[in-house]
């Protein structure tokens, strides 16, 4: 479903990826670990389409389409979605309203009828239990003023609601309590189907306890470095990077 | 480094034209261009107007003589050739409508094009729509049923051959003739507008509303309106107006006068369209506006203006609090793209004990244009424990265009209280794609987010008033971002 071919991408003068490859297949979940600064929200600003980054050479196809000729509104309308690792504010603009005018935006792009008022109130009901998303929070404005841990718990919550076919969460569980994490990873579970996938971001393994990875790949230097099943989470918990990152070290 | 280095789709949706643009062919009746007494006297014999109404006009004709054109404001432009104007145009076939079916079909087709079909107007608000088209109106409607409350609604000519000693006794009480040099002119060469009255103790059941339409290439319009509502009356009035796109400049010098009564309340909001120029501002209409309002004991003024159009705007609704306990408001959205300039804000005045006053500015600016919030807050020797409030925000969404503040406060009054904040911020390039990464296009983010920043200000406009603004907004800032 999503296949990432020697990707190489730059900001300005910096190479950031450094022919990246990834394959992830319907319906599996894959994590991606890695240092800070290793290229993960990079990977993930690029998938969503964001332009400040050039990509310099190879290919990413998803379903079958050049992903790279569309723009990032296209994408989210081709089923890609993208939880920030630093969500945004957009002071005024309430949280209902937001996501009823993307639904409605992504559905007159794919040419369907805009959802009916009792349709989207039902659909942001069971999205909100899911979360367990406080009620008040649907109507204040988009993560205005939200704790960190809100605002991610409202990202896993705009997921549900757009029912994406990829979804890349970035560091999703940083900022969550013990209980947060346990929420939104079910709720994560939840949308697990044979037609979704997941790209994972994250530091830590508890998350992967929840979330249980069908691949884990390493990220370091702007490319995948060594992949594994799950327990290589495990194994990277107890030894840290260095084992697998420190060959790459120094090579451009 | 400019918008259109840096997004060539911004840029096309930059250089979109002005989408109100077309003229409708209305056979005018034209004054030569030029002014001097003998215009003056033609534009009130052709209105048949009473003689101290002629005999106002030539004084302030005389007084606008010894004036200079102000050039304070932080606008450029190329002052207008006050004897190039021609300052009387009507249209040829003056006839009184009964219904809305009487209306020209091209004057229909126009305000479809508009948006702003009288049949939706009138089902589902129940507003009645006094039409200016070129300085004389040509429909109105609801006039039975605001008669029945006593509430007279209507043209300035038609309210001076009416109701001549409410006019005479009113007109010129707020902006004094000799205000200001465009107040001045106004009242010498105003040939038409809106007059209304509210009777004592009525809350006007529906909006009040107004559309304003430059119509006839170089005819200067001069719009005087005045608005009476009498004690413990309320009413709310809208005034939305967008022009004809044209070649030469078109100056806008209109007067509007509000009398708020002892517990009185008058709603005045205005979404201001008119034609911007082209992307250089060439064409664009000047709007040099005098308003202000004058509340007695416990009355209260609320000035709401959304204005994206105009190449230059110099225009700062008023409220003179007299009264003890009495409040104005003022709360704007000013939006400026390409090579717009505004200076706008308000005044106010605070003369009577525990007046109070709100101020909400939201100044948008895109392109290279430059906008500007002007606001004086003025407590007087006898404004005991008045208070103000004043928030000034600007939003920039170029590199290239400007946003200024220009706050003045004069305390005369120790125990009166003056609070002002400013705020000045860029358009995230974070938040436009956060909003495109959940499936929103360009124009949908910004017109979301502008939306978002003008909300306080949106909010006080009337329900069907403000979605028509929250589009205009949209439209005048597409793919403005650089
Ligand atoms: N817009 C940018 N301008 C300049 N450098 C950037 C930009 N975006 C990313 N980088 C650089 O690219 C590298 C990769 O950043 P990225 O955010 O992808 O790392 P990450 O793997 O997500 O790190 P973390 O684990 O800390 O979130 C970093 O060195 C970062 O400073
Ligand atoms: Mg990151």
């Amino acid at each position: 479903m999503l296949k990432i071919d020697n990707l190489h991408a730059r900001i300005g003068d910096t190479e950031i990826l450094k022919g990246l490859s990834l394959n992830l297949d319907a319906g599996e979940v894959h994590a991606i670990m890695g240092p800070n600064g290793s290229g993960k929200s990079t990977l993930a600003s690029i998938l969503a389409g964001r332009e400040e980054y050039e990509v310099t050479e190879g290919s990413i196809t998803f379903d079958g389409v050049d992903l790279l000729e569309l723009d990032a509104t296209e994408r989210a309308v081709a089923g890609i979605f993208l939880a920030f690792q630093y969500p945004v504010e957009i002071p005024g603009v309430s949280n209902i309203n937001f996501l009823r005018s993307a639904i409605n935006s992504i559905r007159e792009q794919r040419k369907e009828e805009p959802i009916s008022g009792k349709d989207f109130l039902a659909k942001v009901k069971t999205c909100g239990q899911l979360v367990e998303l406080d009620g008040k929070l649907r109507d204040r404005s988009v993560n205005e003023g939200f704790s960190g841990g809100e605002k991610k718990r409202n990202e896993i919550f705009q997921m549900a609601m757009l029912e994406p076919k990829l979804a890349v969460l970035d560091e999703t569980d940083s900022g969550l309590d013990i209980d947060a994490l346990r929420i939104v990873s079910e709720g994560v579970n939840a949308m697990r189907d044979a037609n979704r996938s997941f790209l994972v971001i994250t530091h830590y393994q508890r998350l992967l306890d929840h979330i249980v990875p069908d691949h884990v790949h390493v990220l370091a230097n702007g490319q995948i470095v060594h992949s594994g099943g799950k327990e290589l989470a495990l194994e990277l918990e107890e030894k840290g990077y260095d084992w697998i990152v420190e060959p790459q070290a120094g090579k451009a | 480094m400019s918008a259109a280095d840096e997004n060539p789709l911004l840029d096309e949706f930059t250089k979109k034209e002005y989408e109100f643009g077309f003229t409708t062919n209305i056979e005018a009746d034209k004054a030569p261009p030029g002014l001097n007494e003998a215009v003056i006297r033609l534009i009130s014999a052709k209105k048949n107007e009473p003689d101290w109404m002629l005999e106002w006009r030539l004084e302030a004709f005389r007084v606008w003589k010894t004036m200079k054109e102000p050039d304070w404001a932080h606008v450029e432009y190329a002052k207008p050739d006050y004897q190039a104007i021609s300052y009387y145009s009507a249209p040829k076939a003056k006839v009184k409508l009964n219904s809305l079916d009487d209306v020209d079909p091209e004057l229909r087709a126009t305000m479809d094009k508009l948006g702003i079909s009288m049949e939706e107007q009138k089902r589902l608000s129940g507003v009645a729509v006094d039409f200016v088209m070129d300085s004389v109106s040509v429909a109105t409607s609801f006039k039975d049923k605001l008669s029945e409350l006593g509430i007279i609604f209507c043209s300035m000519s038609e309210a001076i051959q009416e109701h001549p000693e409410l006019v005479q006794q009113h007109l010129g009480t707020v902006i004094p003739v000799k205000d200001n040099f465009f107040s001045a002119l106004n009242s010498a060469v105003f040939t038409d507008g809106s007059f209304c009255y509210i009777p004592k103790g009525v809350r006007c059941p529906m909006e009040l509303s107004t559309y304003f339409r430059i119509n006839e290439a170089g005819t200067g319009q001069f719009e005087r309106t005045l608005l009476i509502a009498d004690e413990g009356s309320y009413v709310s009035y809208l005034e939305g107006c967008t022009a004809p796109q044209r070649d030469e400049n078109q100056l806008h010098a209109a007067c509007v006068e509000l009398i708020a009564k002892d517990d009185a309340e008058i709603k005045y909001s205005t979404v201001q369209n008119w034609y911007p120029g082209d992307a250089e501002g060439k064409g664009g209409v000047y709007n040099f506006v005098t308003k202000r309002g004058i509340c007695e004991t416990r009355a209260k003024i609320s000035w709401t203006q959304v204005e994206t159009g105009s190449a230059v705007t110099w225009k700062y609704p008023s409220c003179i609090l007299k009264g003890d306990g009495s409040v104005g408001e003022f709360y704007s959205v000013a939006v400026t793209n390409n090579a717009q300039q505004a200076d706008t804000g308000t005044k106010m005045i605070h003369l009577g004990a525990n007046t109070n006053s709100t101020i909400i500015s939201k100044g948008i600016s895109a392109g290279h244009s430059q906008n500007s919030y002007r606001g004086l807050v003025q407590m007087g020797p006898r404004a005991r424990n008045a208070r103000n409030f004043s928030q000034c925000d600007s939003l920039l969404m170029t590199d290239t265009s400007g946003a200024h503040t220009f706050p003045y406060i004069e305390s005369k009054h120790p125990t009166a209280r003056v609070e002002h904040e400013a705020t000045t911020s860029r358009i995230g390039e974070d938040q436009i794609f956060y909003c495109l990464q959940r499936g929103l296009t360009e124009e949908q983010a910004i017109g979301l987010i502008v939306n978002g920043y003008a909300k306080e200000v949106l909010n006080k406009l009337p329900m069907e008033f403000a979605v028509e603004a929250r589009k205009l907004l949209t439209i005048s800032l597409e793919g403005s971002v650089g």
